[in-house]
């Protein structure tokens, strides 16, 4: 393997004077951002209308970090002369980011698409308390859950 | 010093008021050129060869202030030492480096009269001060108390004292050529020197003491144990080897010690090698003129030869105390009496 | 059900012969007094919390002990209560370097309980991410043997480098570190629009970044006096020790999982040339991976062309009850041979996982290869050995 070149020594000198003359690759954060890309786990965004508080998510969670309280109601019937219904209505919805391992099984095991990732990543907090997130804070994630992206080539796509 | 403040203010200045005069400006001077050299080298040149940017936000411009910062953090730290430490010895090691910094900067001359004492065997004087720094280094990993810090302190004493020769045997080459030991003498010897009779860039001594001047170079980083020769301080190993207790105002000292010798070796080998703070005489720029530009075309020289020795530094890995001492040993000394002999022969023959 | 093991290797030489060594000490007739010095849990080249008890003459190593168990976090205890979606995500942090890599035996062995196959196409995403966690953790290795040989920049230039596989992994799954991405009959969702050209551009970057690491690293003669001869597992103790992957073949012995073991994956399909080096030294170590860095990305690159389209998750039911069984999976991780020994008594979650890891054999090799080492040279087999601290403990 011996040819004959510059000894080695030299040649990672010249690989550091050449990386030195090319820009940069550090992204200055708090003045300049990368956008993560659309399906990172960021932060999860609760869909209020669509929970039924089947707590699939809460048993799912291996963290045990998805706090949830729910209690039924009464409603009038749809029609004249049917029977009551019986809702069920979330009292509290709550996620410890303490604790959540951002693993995605509660998104993925809700039956009734209440769950969104979103990519927003900025809302570290200095007080751990605060990272618990209310369902008034889960729906305002809402916002910042981007549209699904389309899928590679090859990609079943469902019917 | 005192013919170039006359000239500057016109004044009649005492002896008293001319050792103040001095003593402020070396005092000044050593922290501010380990400052420039830190942020130079250690925070822009290494982010950028690693493919970053390094400080930006301190001081609103690339992160001038950050070494500033820095210093006055370390200034208002606690002053710990460890239970089981010697206390004063542990208190006077990093002191001791210190003062064989400033020491150094005593006798390197920055323009026709600018320098604090113009010995007449200022080399040998740098040299000899410059290794007293071997005893801090000792004195501090001894007095640590920590098994780290002595493998760093014990490795330390043994590089300094074997990479002092081959830096003395280079040095030699060039007093022999010159035929003196005073700096200013050697100055005068490159600028006003010619090659092959064109003096177009005067005689600085690299082009015929090359052989020295890589010697000096590799010397002078094992010196300052620097990678490729860091295993007093290797990182990986003992996190900072002898230096690994301090903290605050003493660790302060060891780097203020560490870049302001880097510092002097560079200015020492770029006033030996390339002709100090002298532009070559044939350009007939009048002494009065080179009383400003001295300076500056020294720190321009100094910075080159920095750039070299920083260079090296981020780019090798670190060799193992018996590869180095082999590679002093066996084949820098011999390297160098080898340069002397040559040196000596060419003196008489031409 | 179980599977067979595939045969190992022959060797001549009884590696029990070698156990009494040890024990055995050096320059002890000399009664220098010894110092015992800690490379403990806090240190920089241990690679996390590994503690090594030293005892030093001078600066050579008489005897070093490993002490392990500083970052247990109790996995198999853990996998008793857990559903395998939730293990799933438990053990991506075992190795956290490649983290999709750890998901794989396991998943493969609950699909052979319940006797399911993933589709082709997942098959093939499953084996593109598992080259990929391995480019990753190798990148990040080229650059952090040079930083404890001493270099600072390869360890930039590493991590630099790694990027461009952490943002395809992060577009894909969702998360950079942890993917989480495996599912008992496939895979989660399927790859996004663009994916397959970005990782297309993303191989000639790493094939670039080996070069770089060729020339600046493995070319520096300096790095080739710290790492040659240093540290040279003999192939016969290395297997008696359990020593797998880039380590064993690093010291000559020809043996990749992904060829020889029970087939996994797409590997079959999959035309690549095992790296082998005669020396066994660290600097064999840092030059099969280097050499197996490249060869993963042509694997990158093959698998990208030969893709099916198609179905990436086949018919499972929504709640997922294993059968009864046991079941042994090992693959060939970027740290060595990994195992998940399964057994299931058909709930929802398994009675018992017993995880195999790689480092853990790795490291107990130690007490008999730094014998008479200088220290320095602790720091370069400890590299070169490329542990995680995740897969020691578990």
């Amino acid at each position: 393997m011996r040819k004959p070149k510059l000894p080695g020594v030299i040649g990672g000198l010249g690989i550091t004077f050449k990386t030195m003359l090319k820009p940069a690759v550090t992204v200055q954060y708090p003045h300049e951002r990368e956008d993560p890309p659309t399906r990172a786990r960021g932060v999860i965004a609760l869909k209020e209308e669509n929970c039924t508080v089947c707590m699939l998510c809460g048993r799912s969670c291996p963290d045990w970090c998805i706090y949830i309280e729910g209690h039924k109601e009464k409603r009038p019937p749809r029609r004249e002369g049917g029977r009551d219904r019986t809702v069920s209505v979330l009292d509290r919805f709550d996620i410890d980011y303490a604790l959540c391992m951002y693993c995605g099984i509660c998104v993925e095991v809700c039956p009734f698409d209440a769950l969104f990732w979103s990519p927003d990543y900025e809302y570290s907090e200095s007080n751990i308390a605060k990272l618990l997130h209310d369902k008034r804070k889960l729906g305002e994630w809402m916002e910042t859950v981007p549209e699904p992206e389309p899928l590679e080539i090859g990609a079943e796509v469902k019917k | 010093m005192i013919p170039a403040v006359h000239s500057l203010l016109a004044l009649e200045i005492g002896w008293g008021t001319t050792l103040a005069i001095k003593t402020v400006m070396i005092l000044m001077i050593v922290p501010l050129t380990a400052l420039v050299l830190g942020y130079v080298f250690l925070l822009k040149m290494m982010s950028h060869m690693q493919s970053r940017l390094g400080p930006m936000d301190p001081g609103g411009f690339h992160g001038w202030f950050q070494l500033v910062g820095d210093g006055i953090k370390f200034i208002q730290k606690e002053d710990i030492i460890p239970g089981e430490a010697d206390r004063r010895v542990f208190a006077i090691a990093p002191a001791i480096v210190v003062i064989s910094t400033f020491l150094v900067f005593l006798v390197i001359p920055a323009g026709p009269d600018i320098v604090v004492k113009d010995l007449n065997v200022g080399v040998f004087y740098a040299l000899a001060v410059s290794s007293l720094s071997v005893i801090g280094v000792l004195m501090a990993g001894w007095a640590s108390a920590n098994k780290f810090a002595l493998l760093g302190a014990l490795r330390a004493a043994a590089q300094l004292i074997a990479y002092e020769l081959p830096l003395l045997l280079a040095v030699v080459g060039v007093v022999i050529q010159c035929g003196t030991m005073n700096l200013q003498g050697i100055v005068a010897f490159q600028s006003t020197g010619a090659i092959f009779g064109w003096s177009g860039i005067g005689f600085p001594l690299i082009f015929t003491q090359f052989i020295g001047f890589a010697l000096f170079l590799i010397a002078s980083q094992a010196e300052l144990t620097q990678t490729p020769f860091d295993m007093p301080v290797a990182e990986s190993e003992l996190v900072a080897g002898y230096m690994v207790e301090y903290t605050g105002f003493r660790f302060l000292f060891f780097f203020i010690g560490e870049f302001g010798t880097a510092f002097a070796f560079s200015a020492i080998a770029a006033t030996l090698y390339l002709g100090g703070w002298a532009l070559p005489a044939s350009w007939g720029i009048s002494l009065g003129v080179m009383r400003f530009l001295g300076p500056l075309v020294l720190f321009a020289k100094i910075m080159a030869v920095s750039f070299l020795m920083f260079w090296v530094r981020f780019t090798y890995p670190r060799l193992r105390e018996d590869q180095l001492q082999a590679l002093a040993w066996k084949f820098l000394i011999p390297i160098g009496l080898i340069n002397i002999l040559l040196t000596g022969v060419f003196k008489v023959a031409f | 059900m179980s599977t067979t093991n595939p045969p190992l290797p022959e060797f001549d030489i009884d590696p029990r012969a070698f156990r009494h060594l040890a024990d055995a000490q050096v320059g002890v007739e000399l009664d220098t007094g010894d110092m015992i010095l800690n490379l403990g849990p806090q240190h920089p080249a241990t690679h996390g919390t590994l503690r090594l008890v030293v005892r030093l003459d001078g600066e050579r190593v008489i005897s070093a002990d490993p002490v392990i168990g500083y970052m247990h976090r109790g996995y198999e205890k853990l996998a008793e209560f857990r559903t395998y979606p939730q293990i799933t995500t438990l053990i991506n942090r075992i190795d956290w370097l490649s983290s999709f890599a750890n998901e794989v035996p396991f998943i493969d062995a609950a699909e052979q309980l319940m006797n399911v196959h993933a589709p082709p196409r997942a098959q093939y995403i499953r084996t593109i991410l598992t080259e990929l966690s391995r480019i990753a953790t190798f990148v990040l290795f080229l650059g952090e043997m040079g930083l404890q040989v001493g270099a600072l920049t390869p360890a930039f230039y590493g991590f630099r480098d790694r990027e461009h596989i952490l943002n395809l992994i992060e577009s894909a799954t969702g998360g950079r570190f942890h993917p989480n991405f495996n599912r008992i009959g496939g895979i989660k969702d399927d790859l996004p629009w663009g994916w397959v050209s970005e990782t297309r551009t993303a191989m000639k970057t790493i094939f670039d970044a080996c070069d770089v690491f060729e020339d600046l690293v493995a070319g520096n003669e300096i790095f080739e006096a710290r790492t040659r001869s240093i540290g040279i597992i003999p192939p016969e103790l290395g297997a008696a020790y359990g020593v797998s992957g880039s380590n064993l073949r690093a010291s000559g012995v020809d043996w990749d999982l992904r060829r020889d073991g029970r087939p996994y994956l797409v590997y079959p399909d999959l035309d690549f040339k095992v790296w082998t080096h005669p020396d066994g030294d660290s600097f064999a170590r840092y030059w099969v991976r280097l050499q197996e860095t490249r060869e993963s990305a042509r694997m990158v690159l093959q698998m990208l062309d030969q893709m099916p389209a198609g179905p990436i998750m086949a018919k499972v039911p929504r709640i997922i009850k294993v059968p009864e069984g046991e079941a042994w999976v090992e693959t060939e991780n970027p740290l060595g041979q990994m195992g998940y020994y399964v057994i299931s008594k058909g709930a929802t979650g398994p009675f018992r996982v017993k995880i195999r890891s790689a480092s853990f054999s790795n490291v107990s090799i130690l007490p008999w290869l730094l014998r008479g080492v200088f220290v320095p040279d602790v720091i370069t087999i400890l590299a070169s050995l490329y542990f995680i601290l995740g897969d020691i403990d578990r």
